[in-house]
């Protein structure tokens, strides 16, 4: 029998009084140690504000983006138009505003496919294991195989071939399908470390079946760090859209978003910054508020911190 | 590179006649998020050449920390030595600039570890980690380094020493590994070995092997050793004496033999009846009921005072024990140590 | 060892042939007109149509199509483009540029994301520990769809300090700053993982034990620690090599450099549809070679993997 295990093989503190006190879960540390963290408050403050921003778009301005006029075209900042106008004409405050629901709906419907997927994928190849482990990992081992930027490109490309839509459901589906990988594998090596431990081995000698151990005991155990890749998965996902409309595979037609402002502003930018500026500012924000936000949940839970 | 040992010996207020290794009034705290955790609280200890001191005591009593206090390897932050002196032939290590401490280490006072997986260098060979201590502190060339450590395998019975110079620690068995821990404190001939738990991670067989390595390494080279362990039937075969060990504090010490056949403290008495003997089968085994206490918050009085069967009221109030000597050699930390031996 | 490196051999391949069938299928698997998938939106002729059809075994089953497009693959025939220039071609001409700006990326990267992760590592808690923190939080979150424009009109323009585009033979100053936002992709979390390594093997049992060892302090840390943090470093970066090559797309096309990357996205405007699959399917190969180099490496590197 070793030391006192906190730190390394040193003495250090005891828990016994506490443990004799109440009873202290994981979730309720992590919970206190996230309450003390300044930055988890910031980050959770600027989500709320963007999803709201998503949300009720009229809240933050009465300005219709799609009211353009040439005759305003590159105009600077003025008293109705704190941001600006852009190359057609349009309020770059209102688009920006506007923009952020497209954002948001994108990251946060890929990233639900995509925790289905993980979650499904990665349950399944650590729970049973065996050569059903084999094949889903060496299909993970494919599609990592694509450089993600690449895949997307592609995938994107065969998604949206219809001219009418505005490839809202083609960027969702791609980002989906492409970004469960990391949140199955942290799934499957959850649940392989968790189904070797003698709570699990003690449950199914009482009889639990497979469907009400995943459930009720190895579930509840994983779903810490598999939380954590979602919310740095959702920053991901906003910003790889951004990224794709960019490229000019993602949103088309009259979609409003950060990623197609800034690609067209690029072209202008000598003339007018802010087009340019303002929607990756919000854009930078936002993205770094879901990765300050899974970053701060993954430290509460993080036992190697403590 | 000017010789070490005179480097050493050189070091203001050495004293060759002063006692190898004295610890006095040693007090290490943690400090931590959640309060003070006092590991130890006043400990006292004195080591002679050639003499073998064990130091007993639960997990959690602080005698691993006392070690490494001793050795200057606890992890400061969150660990502090708060009082105390540990004087080597006379000089007050904690004083020492950690320059010159440094060149004690492993020259004089050397250490091993429990796991000797997890405290070798997985990525550096066999050969490299021992011949480091040649190479650094004897300014040795790297084949010279590379015989002398081969040497060592061979007195630490490694079969095949050439050969395995140059594997990894993962490839060798556990028992193995440990022996070349113990290739690596001996290097440099040093005066004193403390060994963390030398065998706790091994199978009975090959503690057996390991514990009369070190009773023979230590006989052939007049060490002194302080060996640190739980387990009471590892002592009695190879201590002198032994210090017991209960919340940071040495509660009862002893030469070995009078421990076992009269304990003085309640503390040690206990720890003897709950080793299980053959003519107790069909009995209850005899337990110490409770837990040892939270570090960070001990009782009032003698730390013990909660789970004793001879706790008086004396015991509840502060200040705890002091040591009395109750014969030559013998000291305890109980009020009412005469009831505990005479019982 | 062996049986290592036969096994990652192994699941290259395998990865190797889903990687491409995907990639494949996604650009010409359509139910409709194969050819006008591959044409795009450009109208084709009879005469072409039937030059077409024969050319890409379009009338065979679409496996078989499968099948003569890898065996053009594994010939060194990537086919011809749309634009009827040869893709090999292209590909000569493109790739230089491209992995010069990926070679320059990844030293500056790694060099900033190494140093300052083991500084970081070490003096955890510190000032240059949380603000390097935060810098890489911002740098993580911005994505170049952000930075490369930002950087081009601030650094490129408004400063003056790079020039804010570069052509087909740009100098290695020229590259610099494109180098820089690339790098951007991979220098968090270069640096996030070089900092908890440290951080994680400076709590290690054996560190304990090489201090008990009398070793000093700058031993311990910079043979000790340092080898057995760099080990995920090291993998990291390799694995960045090939992260870089692909996410140059976007750099590519924002500072104008004609590299694989900007090829690559004019072929996906144009909806050229062999040079897409052609670019893509040595993308995936260079990627998975990589990464086999690699695990080779974190072989050599780590001993307790060679004796699996």
């Amino acid at each position: 029998m070793s030391e006192l295990r906190a730190p390394s093989t040193s003495g250090g503190p005891a828990r016994h009084a506490e443990r004799r006190d109440k009873p202290r879960s994981l979730a309720g540390d992590a919970w206190r140690d996230l309450r003390r963290n300044k930055i988890f408050w910031i980050a959770a403050v600027l989500v709320v504000v963007v999803l709201v921003m998503a949300l009720f778009p009229a809240l933050f301005t009465s300005v219709d983006p799609r009211d353009c006029a040439l005759s305003r075209k590159n105009l600077g900042a003025s008293g109705s138009a704190p941001f600006g106008y852009d190359f057609q004409g349009c309020d770059v405050y209102a688009r920006t505003i506007y923009g952020a629901r497209a954002s948001i709906e994108v990251g946060v419907l890929a990233t639900l496919i995509s925790g289905a997927i993980g979650l499904a994928f990665g349950l399944g190849a650590g729970y049973f294991g065996g050569w059903l482990d084999a094949v889903l990992s060496r299909i993970i081992d494919v599609v990592l195989g694509i450089p993600f930027l690449l895949a997307a490109i592609v995938l994107a490309k065969r998604l949206s071939h219809d001219p009418q839509s505005n490839g809202v459901l083609a960027v969702i589906v791609t980002l989906g399908l492409l970004g469960w990988t990391t949140a199955a594998r942290v799934m499957r090596s959850s649940v392989i470390a968790t189904k070797s431990q003698d709570y699990v081995a003690a449950a199914r000698m009482l009889g639990a079946g497979p469907a009400r151990l995943m459930m009720r005991h190895i579930l509840p155990n994983s779903v810490a760090s598999f939380i954590v890749v979602l919310t740095i998965l959702l920053g991901i996902n906003i910003a790889s859209e951004a990224t794709l409309s960019f490229l000019g595979i993602g949103l088309k037609g009259d979609a409003i978003s950060w990623g197609i402002a800034i690609n067209e502003a690029g072209k202008y930018v000598r003339t007018a910054a802010g087009p340019l500026v303002w929607p990756s500012l919000f854009l930078a924000l936002t993205v770094l508020a879901f990765i300050m936000l899974g970053d701060a949940i993954r430290d509460a839970f993080d036992p190697k911190l403590r | 590179m000017t010789d070490i040992h005179a480097q050493i010996d050189a070091i203001p207020g050495v004293d060759p006649h002063a006692p190898l290794l004295e610890v006095s009034d040693l007090h290490v705290e943690f400090r931590t998020r959640d309060g003070v955790a006092r590991a130890v609280n006043g400990v006292d200890l004195v080591l002679r050449p050639g003499e073998t001191l064990a130091v007993l005591g639960e997990s959690g009593c602080g005698k691993s920390v006392t070690a490494q206090a001793i050795m200057g390897v606890l992890d400061t932050p969150p660990g502090y030595v708060t009082r105390g002196e540990v004087r080597y032939r006379g000089v007050d290590l904690l004083r020492l600039p950690e320059s010159e401490r440094r060149k004690v280490r492993a020259n004089r006072i050397a250490m091993i570890f429990q796991d000797a997986l997890s405290a070798l260098n997985p990525v550096y060979s066999v050969g490299f980690q021992l011949g480091e201590l040649f190479r650094v502190h004897r300014g040795m060339s790297r084949s010279d380094a590379k015989l002398r450590s081969i040497e060592l395998l061979d007195q630490v019975r490694i079969p095949a020493a050439r050969q395995r110079i140059g594997d990894y620690p993962h490839q060798f068995s556990g028992g193995m590994r440990q022996r070349v821990m113990i290739a690596m404190a001996l290097a440099l001939d040093p005066e004193v070995l403390i060994a963390d738990e030398p065998t706790t991670a091994l199978d009975v067989t090959v503690q057996a092997q390991i514990m009369g390595l070190l009773a023979e390494l230590q006989r052939q080279r007049t060490m002194g050793l302080i060996l640190i362990t739980h387990d009471m039937g590892v002592v009695a075969d190879v201590a002198d004496r032994i210090s017991v060990m209960y919340a940071g504090k040495i509660v009862e010490e002893a030469p070995v033999y009078d421990i076992y056949a009269r304990p003085a403290h309640p503390y040690t008495k206990a720890l003897l009846e709950s080793i299980p003997r053959l003519d107790m089968k069909g009995h209850r085994l005899n337990v110490i009921p409770g837990l040892p206490p939270a570090l960070t918050d001990l009782p009032r009085g003698c730390a013990f005072h909660p789970r004793c069967p001879y706790a008086h009221d004396p015991c509840r109030r502060d200040p705890s024990p002091r040591p009395s000597h109750i014969a030559p050699g013998r000291t305890t930390r109980c009020h009412f140590w005469n009831e505990v031996a005479g019982a | 060892m062996f049986r290592y490196l036969v096994r990652r051999l192994l699941q290259m391949v395998v990865t190797f042939f889903g990687a491409t069938f995907i990639v494949y299928a996604l650009t010409f698997a359509n139910a409709d007109d194969p050819l006008q998938a591959l044409a795009g939106e450009r109208p084709i002729t009879p005469s072409v149509r039937q030059a077409l059809t024969e050319r890409y075994h379009l009338d065979d089953p679409f496996l078989l199509q499968y099948w003569y497009y890898l065996k053009g693959l594994l010939t060194g025939d990537f086919g011809t483009s749309l634009t009827g220039r040869k893709i090999s071609d292209m590909m000569a001409q493109a790739w230089p540029v491209t992995i010069k700006l990926a070679l320059l990326a990844i030293v500056i990267a790694a060099g900033v994301a190494v140093i300052a992760g083991v500084i970081s590592g070490l003096r955890r808690g510190g000032i240059f520990d949380n603000v390097t923190l935060a810098l890489t939080l911002v740098v993580l979150a911005l994505p170049i769809v952000v930075l490369a424009p930002l950087a081009q009109l601030i650094f490129g323009i408004k400063l003056g300090w790079f020039p804010p585009t570069a052509g087909r033979d740009a100098s290695l100053y020229a590259l610099l700053l494109p180098a820089i936002v690339l790098g951007s992709l991979v220098v968090a979390t270069e640096l996030r993982v070089t900092r908890s390594s440290v951080a994680e093997n400076l709590r290690a049992d054996y560190v304990r034990t090489a201090r008990a060892k009398g070793l000093s302090r700058k031993r311990v840390i910079g043979v000790h620690v340092l080898r057995n943090s760099l080990i995920p470093v090291i993998t990291l970066i390799g694995v960045d090599i090939g992260t870089l090559m692909s996410g140059a797309i976007v750099t590519e096309g924002v500072f104008n450099i004609p590299g694989v990357g900007f090829n690559l996205l004019r072929g996906i405007r144009t909806e050229d549809g062999p040079l897409v699959v052609g670019f893509v399917s040595i993308l995936v190969i260079v990627f998975l070679g990589l990464n086999l180099l690699v695990d080779l490496l974190y072989a050599v590197l780590d001993p307790r993997i060679r004796y699996e």
